[in-house]
């Protein structure tokens, strides 16, 4: 920056720099350069990022309204849902279009594809659809009787119900699935029959678990923590090792241990056996269920518990307690009083953390969840792998938007740039 | 830790209970870890230890499981084992290509999270840096975000990359490219973290000083900047290449039959009849992050004590 | 810097090892994928001087349509469950099959009427017809051994935890046939609501003993080790265990489910060519025999049965280990492919409420 001194001032109101402009207009030319100096070394980043995540999710989100199976091709009967109102009877317009889409998608091969997007909100559709084309090449008027001889199903209120639903690409039907809800043959949205709930009860279950692993993290966290915190520092490196190896080791290592360590021929039940503990016919049951969930998960999360606690208490200074014992308060009330409310920060910080990351898990749960230890994520991989990619998307949006939520609050308490690892 | 003077015995009994609740999560923590060792060794394809293992008698232990990570996938595993032989097994055995796919992967993935990641976080920690929260923030979230909700949009977008532009070109699944480009973005939030960490206590001064002294800004960078960073550039792509090398959701959506990693052919093992040859690579795995580990370490220490000698 | 480049080099020439295979075969892993490999891949690799390669899935129907619709065919062959193979038909992901260009049977019976009836489809071509039973470790029962499919349901005279296959299919039809239904009227009655309360009914009054499986290979190694007294599982892979490792493994044919396994081309496919000829080659009375001889599924051509059939070790005579034998099939049930190519999506959205449900 060149000296504005050097030079005497044009005007005793206003400072310029040596080549006459204007101080203040420098200085904001200077500043908004390195402003764009900065902005240009994180550019390159934020494009490639924006490019392999922020935009194939976005794209992913997009299927969770968006499926074209009957729209596209069954374009004539989407036309003459679009033309009337919610609720019509088909009247023999209807029939004839619908008989001329499925000519079409006979020779086409796409009726399963139409059925199938049907088929989502009313079962048993897809092979009224394979069955209709297989027919089709004999439709002929009147139309109505024609369908009819096919199946009778073709009659039922219902059907024509869930096609006007499928009938535009845009639709919300996939998160109402995802909500255990469905539409009534009138078209009012109601819960699905008791035996079929599942993914609300799901995502509570997710994130009640994840609650427990965290309080269980927090709870073995803590002491140790505090140990690593007021020993000296050559023996709390040496201690650190053994909070830091199990971070860096593979997580499919750790999970496929804790396979040897917990299954009914494992090491464990072999211990209990031999020690006399418990019989060789009551070997306890620790994996492909819930609790195995929940050890596993544990042991990999609890080092990201540790480490902020340890980094917030390593710099509690012990003086605060001890003036506290010197004015008469027990060691409980030193511990509650003084010490406890000083290690919020980090207990917010690694419960949070430890708590986003548990809410996604998929790894864990799919290879030591067994039935009942498995959580959402779990389920969003059943549906992509059945191609239902609409549903496996809005339950990941549905995922996704209760991650965000914890990820912004997290940030708001306790700062993204305050994330430390090791 | 030690107790005050004054403690009572109440006081001295809970602490000798905590200090043995603290050994019991320790043991907690790494026993896993080691459990795995002796029992990668074991003659018997079972997961506990037998008699012989237990009194040392070297019949119980063998190389065998160690021995089936070479054979595996070769198409003529006996024979005698000249250099022809072994040959085969670097171009055939199935453990043998997933290790060169992680490696070949993991490099990649490395190389380009550091670069992208180490430029990002100079722009980051400069002051003037426009909405430095917020974009903060979106470049940390592939750490937060589910794997499972990243690599389902993977599979989508790459597909078919172009589709967003409304056309078509080709596609990354099943390519290195594509996996390379994946595992990038999972690693560039540590590598973020460790180096604006490491520049956040920088000292903005000896870049003036620098430049006072006739120094280009890129003499500036490479002759002050890069050597007081270093250490942090390095534990992130340390951390860039474990997370890489430990990656198995998104290899399960986006890879092709030639790109299937270690951690990919462990997932394989452990879903059907997990067999100790697995142990015996979770066994190589665990040296190699004791390795790692020490490494970091070691930066650590050596950035402390650079960072000692700045004046703060 | 230097360094890095010679070290970059290095490692981008470790690229060049994956050569491209000319077809991609795509199974179901373990003894069956092995069986496979040793009676299609490398004959046929060694015949045509063309290179294959297999690759192992939990169930190789269900990546089909994800990969088709996305545009990234990777396989050219895969080995599907016979409903899969109607159902991905309908759907337009599979390549149809010239049913006039399959090799006649080696006693020189036109394939059409060698092939057994339903043995091809539109886009399929059967391998071999396998089932779904359940097998005991005899060691476990030293008294009386289960021997009827109500047996499996049997906790008080058959203690010891169950496994089954994670799934509605199958595992539905199991329950009701140990519920008292004859095969002939399992699929009538799961057709109803009632049924399919009463199917559930019967599988909560084992749930909390239930050990589930995914992959083939899971069900004879939970038997190995111990962890469930008895499995369902598919035939050949006990067989393979009973006969291969010596495991005092016994299967059960009562209430055995049947079906054909089908080899099919998914649409664009990269060497579609080669797939068909690769499929020709498979499932010739050569290529069905061979497969035979090394698991106890039998094949789909009445030709492969002609002759006397060993297994791989020269002594055991498949005969009696198979499905179809006429022992095996006195209380058996067909899958019906039109009840699960209708019913999946639905039971299994059930079955994964009654699942997660505690």
């Amino acid at each position: 920056m060149a000296d504005a001194t050097a030079v005497p001032p044009m005007s005793p109101a206003l400072l310029t720099t040596a080549d006459g402009r204007p101080l203040k207009a420098a200085l904001q030319a200077a500043q908004a350069r390195a402003r764009r100096r900065a902005f240009l070394l994180v550019a390159p980043l934020l494009l490639f990022v924006v490019l392999t995540f922020i935009v194939p999710i976005g794209q992913m989100l997009h299927r969770s309204v968006y499926h074209d199976g009957l729209s596209s091709n069954a374009p004539k009967i989407a036309a003459w849902f679009a033309a009337t109102p919610a609720g019509t009877p088909p009247d023999e317009a209807a029939w004839a279009a619908l008989a001329e889409d499925f000519k079409a998608m006979k020779a086409n091969k796409t009726a399963g594809e139409a059925g199938t997007r049907v088929n989502y909100t009313l079962p048993e559709t897809r092979s009224l659809f394979t069955k209709t084309a297989r027919g089709a090449d004999k439709l002929a008027p009147p139309w109505h009787e024609a369908f009819v001889a096919i199946d009778p199903k073709w009659d039922d209120l219902a059907v024509w119900q869930a096609m006007r639903g499928a009938s535009t690409a845009y639709t919300t039907d996939f998160y109402l699935i995802a909500t255990d809800r469905t539409r009534d043959a009138a078209g009012n949205v109601e819960q699905v029959a008791e035996n079929q709930r599942i993914y609300l009860w799901l995502f509570g279950k997710t994130f009640f678990l994840s609650g427990m692993i965290t309080v269980i993290c927090l709870a073995l966290a803590f002491p140790v923590a505090h140990l690593l915190a007021t020993l000296p520092a050559r023996k709390a490196n040496l201690l650190m090792i053994l909070v830091l190896l199990p971070f860096w080791t593979s997580l499919l290592v750790r999970t496929t241990s804790w396979m040897v360590l917990l299954q009914g021929q494992g090491v464990v039940n072999d211990l209990l056996v031999r020690g006399g503990l418990i019989g060789d016919e009551s070997r306890l049951a620790m994996m492909y269920n819930q609790t195995g969930t929940i050890i596993v998960m544990t042991h990999v999360l609890l080092p990201f518990m540790i480490l902020p606690l340890y980094s917030v208490m390593r710099v509690i200074p012990p003086s605060y307690a001890r003036a506290a014992r010197s004015l008469g308060a027990t060691s409980w009330t030193t511990f509650r009083r003084i010490y406890l409310p000083q290690t919020l920060p980090g207990i917010g910080a690694g419960a949070l953390l430890v708590f986003i990351l548990a809410v996604g898990y998929y790894i864990t749960p799919a290879l030591v969840g067994g039935a009942d230890g498995q959580l959402i994520s779990n389920l969003i991989q059943f549906h992509m792998a059945n191609s239902n990619w609409s549903l496996a998307a809005a339950l990941a949006a549905m995922l996704l938007a209760g991650v965000l939520v914890l990820y912004w609050l997290y940030d708001r308490l306790i700062g993204i740039d305050n994330l430390k690892l090791g | 830790m030690a107790l005050p003077v004054y403690a009572s015995p109440l006081e001295r009994l809970w602490h000798r209970t905590y200090l043995v609740i603290c050994a019991a999560i320790f043991l907690f923590l790494i026993s896993p870890i080691l459990i795995v060792i002796p029992l990668s060794f074991n003659v018997e394809p079972y997961f506990s230890f037998t008699k012989e293992m237990l009194s040392l008698d070297p019949s119980g232990f063998s190389m065998r499981w160690y021995d089936s990570l070479l054979t595996v996938g070769m198409t003529t595993p006996d024979g005698p084992r000249d250099a022809n032989w072994w040959s085969m097994a670097w171009a055939e055995a199935t453990w043998v290509q997933a290790a060169k796919n992680s490696i070949i992967i993991g490099f990649w993935s490395t190389i380009l999270a550091t670069f992208l990641g180490t430029l990002a976080a100079l722009g980051l920690s400069r002051p003037e840096m426009p909405w430095r929260r917020a974009v903060m923030a979106v470049l940390i979230s592939p750490m937060i975000v589910p794997i499972i909700i990243i690599a389902t949009g993977l599979f989508f977008f790459y597909s078919n990359p172009c589709s967003v532009v409304g056309l078509s070109c080709g596609r990354l699944t099943s390519t290195y490219t594509g996996i390379v480009m994946a595992h990038a973005t999972l690693g560039i939030p540590f590598v973020i973290i460790t180096v604006t960490a490491t520049l956040s206590g920088f000292d903005q001064s000896l870049i003036r000083a620098g430049a006072s002294l006739g120094a280009s800004p890129s003499r500036t960078f490479f002759k002050v900047v890069l050597p007081l960073i270093t250490p942090g550039v390095v534990s992130g792509a340390l951390f860039a290449f474990v997370t890489s090398f430990d990656e198995v959701v998104a290899v399960l959506f986006i890879a092709g039959p030639e790109q299937q990693t270690i951690p990919r052919q462990m997932w394989n093992g452990i879903r059907e009849a997990i067999s100790p040859a697995i142990l015996a690579v979770a066994t190589i795995l665990v040296i190699i992050s004791i390795a790692l580990l020490a490494t970091v370490e070691l930066l650590r220490r050596r950035s402390e004590r650079l960072r000692g000698v700045t004046p703060a | 810097m230097k360094r890095l480049l010679i070290l970059s080099t290095a490692l981008s020439a470790g690229l060049a090892f994956a050569a491209n295979a000319d077809v991609t075969v795509m199974s179901w892993g373990g003894a069956y994928g092995a069986a496979q490999t040793e009676a299609h891949v490398k004959p046929w690799s060694e015949k045509t001087g063309n290179k294959a390669v297999m690759i192992d899935n939990e169930n190789p129907a269900t990546p089909i349509k994800a990969m088709v619709e996305a545009g990234n065919v990777t396989v050219d062959v895969a080995s599907v469950e016979y409903a899969d193979a109607i159902r991905l038909c309908d759907e337009g992901v599979l390549e149809p099959i010239d049913a006039a260009a399959l090799p006649a049977g080696a006693d020189g019976t036109a394939a059409a009427d060698d092939f057994l009836p339903g043995a091809v489809t539109d886009c399929g071509v059967s391998t071999d017809i396998w089932a779904n039973v359940f097998a005991y470790d005899s060691s476990k029962f030293t008294g009386e051994k289960p021997s009827k499919v109500a047996d499996f349901f049997d906790l008080e005279k058959f203690p010891g935890k169950r496994g089954l296959k994670k799934g509605a299919k199958a595992v539905l039809e199991l329950a009701l046939m140990a519920d008292g239904v004859a095969p002939a009227d399992v699929y009538t009655v799961l057709g109803t609501p009632e049924g399919v309360d009463r199917a559930f009914a019967k599988l909560d009054t084992i749930k909390k003993d239930v050990v589930w499986w995914e992959a083939g290979a899971q069900a004879p190694q939970l038997l190995a080790d111990g962890e469930v007294a008895m499995t369902t599982a598919y035939n050949g892979r006990i067989f393979a265990a009973a006969i291969e490792e010596g495991k005092p493994f016994e299967i059960v044919w009562d209430g055995q489910i049947y079906e054909n396994e089908m080899y099919v081309v998914p649409k664009g496919a990269p060497n579609k060519d080669l797939a068909m000829d690769f499929i020709k080659y498979a499932t010739s009375t050569e290529g069905l025999r061979a497969q035979a001889q090394n698991i106890s599924y039998g094949p789909s051509r009445k030709s492969a049965m002609k002759e006397e059939l060993l297994y791989k070790d020269g002594k055991t005579v498949m005969a009696p280990h198979l499905p179809t034998a006429p022992e095996n099939m006195t209380n058996s049930l067909l899958t019906s492919s039109d009840f699960w190519v209708d019913k999946n999506s639905e039971l299994n959205e059930r079955f994964n409420a009654w699942l997660a449900a505690n």
